[in-house]
């Protein structure tokens, strides 16, 4: 197990290592240096600006002063608004992760309710009924989903208020952002809970006279529940990228609309910056899954 | 047979006793016994099988006929509607200012006037978009975009993968466990991320001469099919390794090595025909994530150059206008649901029918 941890730890600290080389060098790639405007510069000023943010040196320095940097916590600059991507991130992630943990939340709960639910009553109207919804709701884009919550309770009935920055109304980006992970949870819960049901364990335990309640809730269900396990690291990821155009959609000011914007502001710092802050965050989720698994269900076997 | 000449069979001896038969029993077949012998049904290939089971299961007939009906609708339509995508509308050479978020199946006051007149003007099925272009004629090609998007970017998952998983699964050792130890890198790189961040860089970077399809498509949509072509292989790479490592151990594998056939041929010949199932239905199932990555990058503003469309950058413009014309979202959001639904479960369905192994 020690060898395991040590050898899945190793692998994340490579692949975050991997995803800083690979943005950095990627937006070195592109043509233009930070400070080309519409009026140009005199040579002298550029020349002492490079100095100042360490662009004069070769590249391989270049990323090993931005590596030292990142590990100190330092994302460097906006290159739109010149703010500190540090306090950025600081300010509008929280708003994210609130909306991501709730989706999340929202999703395994619901998803494993339904998901048992359809296959206690199995071949029943309620099993027909939620086979069609998340089948359904596995073809719908995110997006199209947001804006269709939006057009019709926002602004048709006028249920629910748009978003502001003080209204804190979470209810439908956590619908939009939840539905598609909870349709899939629904459907492989669905199945695992049939495999578990149909486990000798259930028939010995029902021979015995256990009560249904008993043997649906401490055994079907809790063995049922490992696959959904490992399912969860990439639907972390999913959230993740799926909250981007939830929040630009419901005007959500977290880390996600900040990430688009600076796509289309070509703001290559903020890009460089989020885009490690992500990645990173999604590799540990992934690597706490990972290991939860093996935790929860001994019998898998570790390589 | 001669009875004399058969030999006297030990009463504990297991051996079959000759004296039993008589010679009618060597006797050649007769006409009516060969006959007995005759296969009555039609011998099924593994192909024709898998067919037969999949036109029994209704939701996946339903779907095949859908994007059948879908596939024509795009070949046949812009062949019948007068407009083009990029067109902006005009009436006898004169610009129609006022065919601008028409309603479906209106007419503007220009071409009212035109139609008075005894002239003939095909309808706006879907209406017309904000810069008075005939919408129907833009989900169509917006259509074609999405859909040759999510089949092309298959095809290169497929060939890449197939090629690297092939590889490292029939060498096997040192070879298989570096190549694999690279896969494990790749496959835990946060994929969409690494697209946005590829896309903004290669726009930056690429440039193609106009007129080229390359240049009509933009770069971004290049630099989509060479993310796909760089990080979406991964999946395809593993499962072709992991059926490979299992068939190799067969004894015809065995048999082709013995008699000299090439890695190569054994690989082409008898490996890769055998995971035929896995690769049609992993494909099938990879389309819709393709149309649904392209739709996402539409979104994002990171989709298709502008005067060309794709069901996701539709969808995407269709926000700014919601609250007076709604059905501008409603179109390319159905035609993406369908879509994407119909090829699930069309993969559902191949799934079932190619390999009942599979099924979760």
């Amino acid at each position: 197990m020690t060898k395991y941890i040590i050898k899945r730890i190793l692998l994340a600290a490579v692949t975050v290592l991997v995803i800083c080389a690979i943005t950095f060098f990627l937006m070195h790639a592109v043509p233009g240096g930070p400070f080309n405007r519409e009026k140009a510069l005199s040579e002298a000023t550029i020349a002492a600006l490079n100095a100042r943010y360490n662009l004069d040196k070769p590249v391989g320095q270049q990323f090993l002063l931005y590596m030292q940097n990142l590990l100190h916590g330092d994302f460097g600059v906006s290159l739109k608004n010149g703010r500190e991507i540090k306090d950025i991130i600081g300010e509008s992630f929280p708003i994210s992760a609130r909306l991501g943990v709730s989706a999340m939340i929202v999703a395994l709960v619901l998803g494993t309710v339904f998901g048992s639910t359809a296959a206690l009553m199995r071949n029943k109207l309620p099993d027909r009924l939620i086979v069609f919804f998340s089948t359904l709701f596995t073809a719908v884009p995110s997006f199209i989903l947001a804006t269709l919550l939006l057009l019709v309770f926002c602004i048709k009935l006028q249920w629910v208020p748009v978003w502001s920055a003080n209204s804190n109304n979470y209810l439908l980006p956590v619908i939009a952002l939840s539905a598609y992970p909870m349709a899939y949870i629904t459907r492989l819960s669905k199945t695992s809970m049939l495999d578990a049901l149909s486990q000798d364990y259930i028939r010995t335990a029902r021979a015995k006279g256990v009560s249904k309640l008993k043997i649906i809730f401490k055994h079907a269900l809790r063995n049922s529940l490992i696959p959904v396990i490992t399912y969860a690291g990439p639907q972390i990821a999913y959230i993740i990228t799926g909250s981007m155009v939830i929040e630009t959609i419901f005007t959500v000011g977290g880390l996600g609309s900040k990430f688009v914007s600076a796509i289309n502001n070509r703001d290559y710092t903020m890009i460089m910056a989020t885009t490690i802050f992500l990645a990173t965050l999604m590799v540990i989720a992934n690597l706490i899954c990972d290991l939860l698994y093996k935790l929860v269900d001994p019998r898998i076997k570790y390589e | 047979m001669d009875q004399n000449n058969t030999p006297k069979k030990n009463p504990l001896s297991m051996q079959l006793d000759l004296s039993k038969f008589s010679d009618a029993s060597f006797a050649p077949a007769t006409e009516e016994e060969k006959r007995q012998q005759d296969v009555m049904s039609e011998s099924t290939t593994f192909f024709k099988d898998g067919m037969r089971k999949l036109f029994k299961n209704p939701l996946a007939t339903c779907s095949l006929v859908l994007l059948a009906i879908i596939l024509v609708t795009i070949i046949v339509a812009p062949m019948i509607v007068p407009y083009r995508y990029e067109e902006i509308l005009s009436v006898n050479g004169k610009r129609d200012k006022g065919a601008k978020n028409l309603a479906p199946f209106t007419y503007s006051e220009m071409e009212q006037q035109y139609i008075e007149n005894g002239g003939k003007r095909f309808p706006h099925i879907f209406g017309t978009d904000e810069q008075c272009r005939d919408y129907f004629i833009r989900v169509i090609y917006g259509t074609r975009i999405s859909l040759f998007i999510g089949f092309f970017a298959s095809i290169i998952v497929l060939i890449i993968g197939m090629l690297y998983g092939s590889v490292s699964g029939y060498f096997g050792g040192r070879v298989d466990l570096i190549m694999m130890r690279i896969v494990d890198i790749i496959y835990s790189l946060p994929d969409m991320l690494m697209i946005i961040l590829l896309s903004v860089v290669l726009n930056e970077l690429l440039h193609f001469e106009s007129g080229t399809i390359f240049a009509r498509l933009g770069t971004n949509m290049i630099s989509l099919f060479i993310v796909f072509g760089l990080l979406y292989w991964v999946g395809m790479a593993r499962l072709i390794r992991g059926q490979i490592l299992s068939i190799k151990e067969n004894e015809y594998i065995l048999a082709a090595r013995s008699i000299g056939a090439t890695p190569g041929r054994i690989i082409r010949r008898h490996i890769l025909p055998n995971c035929l199932s896995v690769i049609i239905i992993s494909t099938a199932l990879q389309i819709p994530s393709a149309i649904f990555t392209e739709s996402f990058l539409s979104f994002v503003g990171i989709g298709v150059k502008a005067p060309m469309p794709s069901l996701g950058s539709l969808a995407n413009s269709a926000r700014e206008g919601l609250q007076s014309y709604p059905y501008k979202l409603i179109f390319p959001a159905i035609i993406i649901c369908l879509i994407v639904l119909s090829l699930n479960l069309l993969g559902d369905g191949l799934r079932d029918a190619f390999d009942p192994k599979l099924k979760r």
